[in-house]
């Protein structure tokens, strides 16, 4: 087995993994590695075609592979190591890194600091537990997305979209220009999972009628999908049977949501959020193991590529200055989710960043209008922002600078 | 008078637009910065939308080339656009902002590699 060495070894090459080796490479680190199991960079971004990425960073409206681009060229600028091809296998609490590759074969990757940014991936069938036999044709709008964008094959004639995410979305006007007819999109609940944005330019645009708290309550065809029945569900959540009605397809799309992939971080031993199903992490993105950092999809969903690339770079600069010792970590406040906020990243924050900027994510738990996003320490109101409306799908942003240092934990509440 | 109801598709914050045409003087409320504003007179007088397709490519291990229009082109050329599109093939390799298909349809707009490939 061969064996490598390196100061950062990031896991994962999406837009977290590269805007972390790019911004680890300006920090004035030599020996970096970045490590990607498919065959070339960009994650999930490459088979993004749709325009819509990068209005906060670089004021344009790229499309997904046009951003991945900006990062891969830097990378290549940057002389940092890439690995393609190379499938993390495990990683010890002590950050050894066992992969294989196929040029390679296995290898051990020793690192000062790792990063871990591998990402999320789609649920699937099994995670929705919908009646019928196992066709052909049911597939995931991710995958749905690579076959056409990239592989060039269409998967179907007819399709039926479960589930309202921006991906389900996104592929409804993407199978439509294809020439694949596309019924409808059926979500159980009873309002739009996705972007209103998307919406309008993906299904109003083209006609295509969004069904709310509807669902698919069986799948048809033995070989083959050909067809499935929809139900309304009634407020219990359970499908009304008088409503039930055949919708004859070849294909049925889920979009019903994405889960962090962290089975490399739960075998190393990495402390996991139930809410957010990624590690916790503190404002430098560090996890409970010590030099074992994440970034992007895999901390949680982010909605936005430009918030996915700026955790990757307070990843790099989190693994920079714990190399460098320059981080005796403090005293740690936890930051709380108060009122209709589902989650808080980071999780935890240095009780002594006054005068240090501190970014933090959430997500409010139902929709709400003409509201203010407070950030509450010790009865102290530090920021308060207002915003016209607060829905699930928009992750809300606040960046703040405290003055002193935090004597509690900060509360964040949307009201 | 007419009024007419938008969604913002600018940026995710999705804001609802309500724009009034009085004898050709346009009022737009709602928005919350200004391009929502040139959005919505956009959108009630020449609706534009972006290009993001695929061309066919040769001489990669990838099939399709991902392309995207400069500008965005009004939305009833859109399905023309495509179709020309459709029928375009390149050589690898390809440069991220090479001109695939320039002034398409005679929009003035260009279609460019969205990617570079090198494999
Ligand atoms: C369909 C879709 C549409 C979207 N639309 C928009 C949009 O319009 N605007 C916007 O701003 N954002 C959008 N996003 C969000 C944005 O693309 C994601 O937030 C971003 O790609 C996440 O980056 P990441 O680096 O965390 O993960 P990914 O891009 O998923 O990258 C993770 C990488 O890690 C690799 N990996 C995983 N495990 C291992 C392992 N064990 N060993 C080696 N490598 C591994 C994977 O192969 C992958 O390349 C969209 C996302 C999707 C899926
Ligand atoms: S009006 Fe401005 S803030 Fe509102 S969606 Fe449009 S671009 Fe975004």
């Amino acid at each position: 087995m061969n064996t490598l060495s390196y100061d950062i070894a990031v896991i994962g090459g999406g837009p977290a993994g590269l805007a972390a080796a790019v911004k680890a490479r300006e920090l004035g680190m030599d020996r970096i590695l970045l490590v990607e199991r498919d065959y070339e960079l960009g994650g999930i971004l490459q088979q993004c075609i749709h325009d819509g990425f990068g209005l906060l960073r670089f004021k344009k409206q790229l499309s997904g592979c046009q951003y991945a681009q900006k990062f891969i060229d830097l990378v290549a600028e940057g002389g940092i190591d890439v690995l393609c091809d190379t499938m993390v296998l495990e990683l010890t609490d002590d950050r050894r890194i066992y992969a294989v590759s196929a040029q390679e074969g296995l290898l051990e990757i020793r690192a000062q600091a790792v990063i871990l940014a591998m990402g999320c991936r789609e649920r699937t069938r099994s995670q929705v537990s919908i009646m019928g036999s196992r066709p052909a044709g049911v597939l995931t709008a991710g995958s749905v997305q690579r076959y056409i964008n990239m592989e060039g094959y269409l998967p179907g004639k007819k399709a039926v979209i479960l589930g309202s995410g921006d991906i389900g979305l996104i592929m409804a006007r993407r199978m439509t220009l294809e020439g694949i007819e596309v019924e409808g999109v059926y979500e159980v609940m009873s309002s739009l999972g996705g972007l209103r944005r998307n919406k309008v330019q993906c299904l109003d645009d083209y006609g295509i009628s969004l069904h709310l708290s509807t669902t698919v309550t069986k799948i048809h065809g033995n070989k083959r999908v050909e067809a499935v029945t929809v139900a309304l569900v009634g407020s219990d959540g359970k499908p009304v049977r008088e409503t039930e009605r055949v919708i004859p397809c070849d294909l049925l799309v889920l979009s019903v949501g994405l889960i962090p992939e962290n089975e490399l971080s739960r075998k190393a031993g990495v402390q996991l959020h139930p809410v957010t199903r990624g590690p916790v992490v503190d404002d430098t993105m560090m996890t409970s193991i010590p030099g074992v950092f994440a970034a992007g999809n895999v901390v949680a969903v982010f909605d936005l590529v430009d918030y996915v690339s700026r955790s990757g770079e307070i990843a790099a600069q989190g693994a920079v200055d714990f190399i460098r010792r320059q981080s005796a970590r403090g005293n740690m406040v936890d930051t709380v989710a108060g009122s209709n906020v589902g989650f808080v990243l980071p999780q935890r924050v240095n009780a002594d960043c006054g005068g240090k900027e501190i970014n933090l994510y959430l997500r409010v738990r139902k929709p709400m209008k003409d509201v203010r996003a407070e950030i509450v320490c010790n009865g102290k109101i530090l920021k308060s922002t207002r915003y016209g409306v607060a829905n699930p799908p928009e992750m809300i942003a606040l960046r703040f600078v405290p003055d002193g240092p935090l004597d509690g934990p900060l509360t964040v509440d949307v009201r | 008078m007419t009024t007419k109801q938008y969604v913002c598709i600018v940026c995710p914050m999705s804001c609802s637009i309500e724009l009034t045409d009085d004898s050709g003087v346009l009022t737009v409320k709602g928005n919350t910065c200004k391009r929502g504003e040139e959005y919505a007179k956009n959108e009630y007088t020449d609706p534009k939308r972006m290009i993001t397709t695929t061309v066919g490519l040769r001489g990669s291990r990838l099939r399709c080339l991902p392309v995207i229009s400069r500008k965005a082109v009004p939305k009833k050329l859109l399905r023309d656009c495509m179709k020309q599109l459709y029928a375009t093939v390149v050589d690898a390799p390809v440069r991220q902002g090479d001109v695939i298909v320039a002034n398409i349809l005679g929009t003035g707009v260009d279609i460019i590699a969205a990617r570079s490939i090198t494999l």
